[in-house]
Order: C-alpha cells, then structure tokens, then sequence
C-alpha cells in the first residue's frame, strides 16, 4: 500500500462523484440540445450541475462554461478575450504552462514574481497601461501552493488598466480555499474537476457577465456560443458532486492537513540538512510562516539531490510524489517556477512537491517522515 | 552472469537492440528496469530522444512487464557532448559526439545513478561483449555481428565500468536480435537503426547545426606546393580524409584534404598519397586495465578497417601509433582505438 502524496497533480475520484459518474453514464440520456425527453432529461442533469458549480464558484449559472478541464479553461480565456477585444495580455511568470504557452502565444508581458512567489506589485503596475486587454494571475501555484491576493491585483488594475479582465487559474485552489470569495475580483475562473475528486476531462471557466469572449471551439454553439461541442452530462454531474463534496469538507481539510503539511516539513528539514523550503523565508520549523500557501503543500528542495533520482527512491519506498512539471516524455524539466522565484538551477533540480488531499490518512506523513530523510540520505552517500 | 542474480538497469533508447537487451536479461530471471535517457531538447529528425522513442522503450517495457523511467540529462549532455562538439570544429578539429556521450552520459552519469539507485548493474544495446581474462580483469570485446560492432565507442571503460557493464545483443547477431523481437512481438522489431548524430537534423545537417552556433570562417585552399587551388566558405566544415564537397570535382585524380591549418585558415588538399602517413600522435590515453605498448591492431573511426601498428607510449599519456603500411591521415579529434585480437585494449584521441 503506497503513501500517495501527490494531490496536486490528480488527487482520487471522490466515491460520491464516481457513483454519480456511473448513475449518469447508465442512463439513457439523449443529447441535451435536443427537444424529446431524453435530451430534455440531460438538460435538467447539466442545468443543475451549472447551478450547482455557479453556486460554489460565486457566479451566475449563465456564467458558468462547462469545458473538457483546466487546460482548455485557460485556453479560452488567454486566446477567447484578446479575440473578442484586442490588446495586449499580461501575466504571471510562475503561472501553469496552460496560462503562459497561449499568453506568450499571444505575446504576453510576462511579470515576475519575489523570492516569496508573491506577484511583484511594481513590476505589474509598470506592466499595465490602457493598451492592456487581459491580464492573469493564478489564485495558488502548483507547484509552491503560493496564493496570491487577486483583490491586491484588481486595484492595480483598476488605476493602470480599467479596461483590462482579470483571468485567474483557480486550478489548484478549489479544494483548499473559497473560491467564490477569493476570486470574486476576477471576471474569467478557471477550475478543474480532478483536482478535487472529480474524473478528469471536465472542468469550468466563470465568464462574468459583460466579459468580451469569443469561443475557440466552434461547432454548434454550446454553452452559450462560448464552447461548442456535445456536453459531457456525466461528466458535469461528477464535477458537481465532487465539487459539493470538496465545499463541504474543505474547512475539515485544511484544519487536517495544514498541521500534517507542517510536520512533514519540520520532520524532514530537521533530519535532513540542506532543505529548503520552497516561498519560505529562513530554515523550515514549527514557527515558519505559510500563511501565504495552502495548507495541502509541502515544497521543499534539498542541496546536492536530484528529483528524479529522490522520486525514483521514493517510489520504491511506497511515497508516490512529484517535482517540477513533466514534459511530454516523462523527463523532469527544470521548473520554471522556482526559476522565477530566483531559486538556483542546481538547487532546483532537487526539488521535491508532497501535495496533501482529502484521502490523504495520518500514516501517509508518517511513511513520508521516514522514506524521505531515507531516500535523501542514500543520494547524498553517492553525490 | 548468472541465472536471477541482481537488479539490472537497461538504458531504452526505443529502438530494437535496446528493447532485445531487456528482454534478454528479463528471461535471464534478472528485476530488470528500463530507463529512457532524455538528453536533447532541440530539434531532432534523426529518431533520438523524441517523445516516439521514449513512448517506445515504454511500451516495449509494458510488453516485457518491466517499469520504466525517464531520466532528463539534458543539461549533462549539453555541456558535455554538445558545447565540446561545437568547441572541437571552432578549433578545426572532427569530434566523435558518440564517444563523448558514452564516456559521460552512458557510463558515467547513468552508472553513477544507477548506483545510487541500488541496482547491481547497468546495461545497454551495444553490439560488443565484455569478456573476463584468466587475470580476472575485463575487457570490451567485438560483438558477434561484425558489421554492427560497437566496441570503439566502448574503448573508454575502464575496470570498474566493466564490472558493472552487460551488453545483452553483443553475442548475437543484427539479424538475430530483429528476429528475437519480432518473435516475440515488441514494437520495435523492425524499426530503422538510428543514423548519424543524434542531435543534428537530416535535413540541415552538421552545417545548419554549426552555423547557428558559430559564425565561420572562410579559407583558402592549397595544393602541397602552396599554390592556392580554390576557396572553402567553412574551415571548421573539412575533415581531413574529405574527398567530397571541396569544389575540386572534375578531371584529374581526385584530391582530398590532407591537412588543416585553423590558425592560417587554410586547407591543404593532395592526392591520395598525400593522405598517407607513416605514423600518427595520439593524446588523451585511456587503458582497459594497464597500458600496452608493441604491436596491436588500430581503429580510427566507428566501422573503420583496423590495421596492423606499434604503439609507443610516452610517460605523459600519449603515443605514437607506428604504421606497418602506410595509413591515412587521422582528423584530430577522431577516436583511436587499439586491440589485440577481439579485446579492445584501449584508446585515445588523435591529435
């Protein structure tokens, strides 16, 4: 039985959505544009999804855009409202590759960021002006769990670029904070159903009333001519399901694992010399400030230890992690994230990511308190 | 190496040999794992380090019932067989990238790891054996299939690489080996043998490659006497040996470049009498076990013929290679490999 603490990346399919997914699926259903009672029936199963998800994302349910999952969200925000009101993009540069690849795409101003992971006021300020059209910051980051306080961009915004939409990837934010709230500053919300016990291939992007948006998949005109294509019932139902679940428990969560996350950090930092924790200021213990993250978390990097090599023990040990994001081999990149944070390459490349989620259990951290100091111990015997 | 005994890693480059070694060490009864070394990030039409080839050594591994990795060594291989490549043309000479990227990724990085790992060996599809001595020391020896030996890539390991070193396909045949996969069903059964250097692009070749890395420099060309016989655009583009590509075709005996003069930017070119020396210099010694002087048998490229030579080693590492019959020229930078019979006693880089 092997310790998985690897969350950020696909956290389990909740039991509740999984049974919803099954019910929906065995259903007779017809397509829901169409008018007989089987598509009919698909339609109250979507409509109710929708004001559902609109519910727990603080949104309209006229504003809520079903898509196939987080990537295609951003997609449709970063290319749909240059499209609909030409300008110029600007974004973070710890932002997911599904935010930076089409906002360079796009010739984006990429901003960067402080030693903490927080946006650099002064850089976006200076980045800003009337010729701005979009511009996105993401609540969390994947890979640090670092928040950022989008009430403190839309300001900037608003005295530098009253024009602009803010977008913001709230990909990895829905199972630890409240979303509704925290991106209410934002008119375009991208989440992510396999990020809080939904299957993966479905997801949403909040589109405020008034936002110029032209759609990128063209076709029958779906979801209010934003996203055309066939809607995946089944799939929104799940989302809805897991996404009730993860509200509901999600005060329980963090209250569980931000203690759990704190102890990982502060067991392996103090059996392992030479960690370092990622956003966070000084050696990792009991009093370090992670405020500024989530609580489901831990991103350290270790001096003179390579992920892959540390992920390779690890799995064998039974602790199923992650380091940067993957390229499309498998191979570990270098992640761009920390090199934006000013973190050095070859510190960097020992980085490791223990993300925490709602099946996470007590002996999970214990197996990690001991394989990690193990596995680290091990590669520095060979360095 | 006996029957279930250790934990093997088997480098998966996605081609056949690779995927053939695995197996092989599978039904041996080894706990094999299959790793993919990412190595190149720019473009690529050769068939080396794309996302096909990873998903091939995976899928073969699926097939076998083995994990798989992919190890990302791209920043190694930049630094250690691409910037030295580039560096070598830049000073006129011809670098065998191959050698290189054995010599640190292969059997350095990937060993080193693989230690660290916990495994008890490493192995890879190269068509060359390790054979044990009386003596109980080991030596790289040619592989059954003549024609696809790779023991002169192989020439830098030492004892303790050879100890940890099996090469499954080295006592069988190409076709021997195609015909195990095909038997039994991998993917790659009749997939193409990569070609040329895997980071260089068919279709720019070595100079589109070069050319947008450095800028190069014109030269003269000259015969023997001095006397200048045309213009070449690119010093750092002639290989001595070439024949081809001079701008000298047409009547006449053919010429080829017998020297280059980086410094002078000037290309010497003569007859193919001019390309035979009776001796050549070689640095950067490395042995199999202890360094051997007298008569031996010299390769200088990668399917080259061997010839008979004497080897006189300096204190410093270096030697000269003494011809029995006249030989030609080697570009420096070239990898010269000695033997005695099938064992490949060591070698060194021309100079």
């Amino acid at each position: 039985m092997s310790a998985y603490l690897d969350h950020a990346a696909t956290t389990p399919v909740r039991p509740e959505a999984a049974a919803a997914l099954a019910e929906v699926t065995a259903r007779d259903l017809g397509n829901p544009s169409g008018s007989h009672r089987s598509a009919q029936a698909a339609r109250r199963l979507l409509d109710d999804a929708r004001d559902t998800m609109a519910e727990l994302l603080g949104a309209r349910p006229g504003e809520v855009v079903f898509t196939s999952g987080g990537t295609e969200a951003d997609n449709l925000a970063l290319a749909g409202v240059p499209a609909a009101r030409p300008g110029r993009v600007v974004c973070a540069s710890t932002e997911h590759h599904a935010v930076l690849e089409p906002a360079l795409a796009a010739g984006a101003t990429v901003v960067g960021v402080l030693p903490d992971g927080s946006l650099d006021p002064a850089a976006l300020a200076a980045a800003l002006d009337d010729t701005v059209t979009l511009v996105s910051v993401m609540l969390v980051n994947n890979e640090t769990g670092v928040v950022h306080d989008l009430e403190r961009v839309a300001e900037v915004l608003a005295e530098r670029a009253p024009q602009a939409s803010l977008h913001t990837d709230a990909v990895q934010a829905f199972a630890w904070l409240d979303v509704a709230g925290l991106a209410a500053p934002a008119q375009l919300v991208s989440v992510s159903g396999h990020k809080f016990g939904a299957p993966a291939g479905v997801g949403v992007l909040v589109v405020r009333e008034g936002t110029p948006l032209r759609a990128q998949l063209l076709g029958g005109g779906q979801e209010r001519e934003r996203r055309s294509g066939t809607p995946n019932v089944a799939g929104a139902v799940a989302l809805a399901t897991a996404a009730r679940s993860a509200v509901d428990d999600r005060k329980a969560l963090v209250d569980r694992a931000g203690p759990w996350r704190d102890r990982l950090v502060a067991g392996i930092a103090a059996a392992v010399p030479g960690t370092h924790e990622s956003a966070v200021a000084g050696t990792p213990g009991p009093a370090s400030d992670r405020s500024h993250k989530v609580a489901g978390i831990a991103h350290l990097c270790f001096d003179d230890v390579e992920s892959e090599a540390l992920l390779f023990l690890l799995d064998a040990a039974g602790i199923e992690a992650s380091a940067a994001s993957s390229c499309a081999s498998g191979a570990l990149d270098p992640s761009h994230v920390l090199a934006a944070m000013g973190v050095d390459r070859r510190l960097a490349r020992g980085s490791l990511r223990l993300s925490l989620g709602w099946s996470t259990v007590e002996a999970d951290i214990e197996a990690a308190l001991a394989a990690v100091p193990a596995a680290v111990t091990r590669l520095r015997s060979f360095a | 190496m006996s029957r279930g005994a250790g934990r093997v890693l088997v480098a998966m480059s996605g081609g056949v040999d690779s995927s053939v070694a695995a197996a092989v060490l599978r039904d041996a009864g080894h706990e094999v794992v299959g790793v993919t070394m990412k190595l190149w990030g720019g473009a690529s039409d050769t068939g080396c380090c794309s996302v096909s080839d990873v998903d091939d050594a995976r899928r073969v591994a699926d097939q076998l019932g083995i994990d798989h990795h992919t190890f990302n060594f791209g920043d190694d291989f930049d630094e250690h067989v691409v910037g030295p490549y580039v560096a070598a043309h830049v000073a006129g000479h011809t670098p065998n990238p191959c050698v290189a990227c054995n010599r640190h990724l292969k059997f350095d990085r990937l060993l080193r790891r693989a230690d660290a790992l916990g495994f008890d060996r490493v192995a890879t599809g190269h068509h060359a054996r390790v054979v044990e001595l009386p003596d109980g020391t080991r030596r790289v020896a040619r592989g059954a299939d003549a024609a696809k030996d790779q023991s002169y890539v192989l020439h830098m390991l030492d004892q303790v690489a050879l100890a940890r070193l099996t090469f499954p396909v080295g006592t069988i045949t190409k076709d021997e080996v195609r015909r195990t996969a095909a038997a039994m069903g991998l993917r790659t059964a009749d997939k193409p043998d990569s070609q040329d250097v895997c980071f260089i692009t068919s279709t720019g070749g070595r100079t589109a490659f070069l050319g947008e890395r450095v800028s190069f420099t014109p030269g003269r060309m000259v015969d023997t006497a001095g006397c200048e016989v045309g213009r070449v655009d690119a010093v750092e583009l002639v290989t001595i040996g070439q024949r081809r590509g001079l701008g000298l075709a047409g009547g006449g005996e053919p010429r080829y470049a017998v020297s280059v003069d980086r410094a002078a930017a000037t290309v010497t070119v003569g007859s193919r009498a001019d390309l035979l020396t009776s001796a050549t210099d070689v640095g950067a010694l490395e042995w199999a076990h202890l360094p051997v002087t007298g008569g031996v048998t010299v390769q200088c490229s990668a399917h080259g013929s061997p010839a008979a030579a004497v080897l006189d080693v300096r204190p410093d590492g270096s030697a000269t290679v003494q011809w029995e019959a006249p030989h030609e020229r080697v570009a420096p930078g070239q990898s010269v490999v000695f033997y005695r019979g099938d064992e490949v006693l060591g070698g060194g880089t021309a100079r």
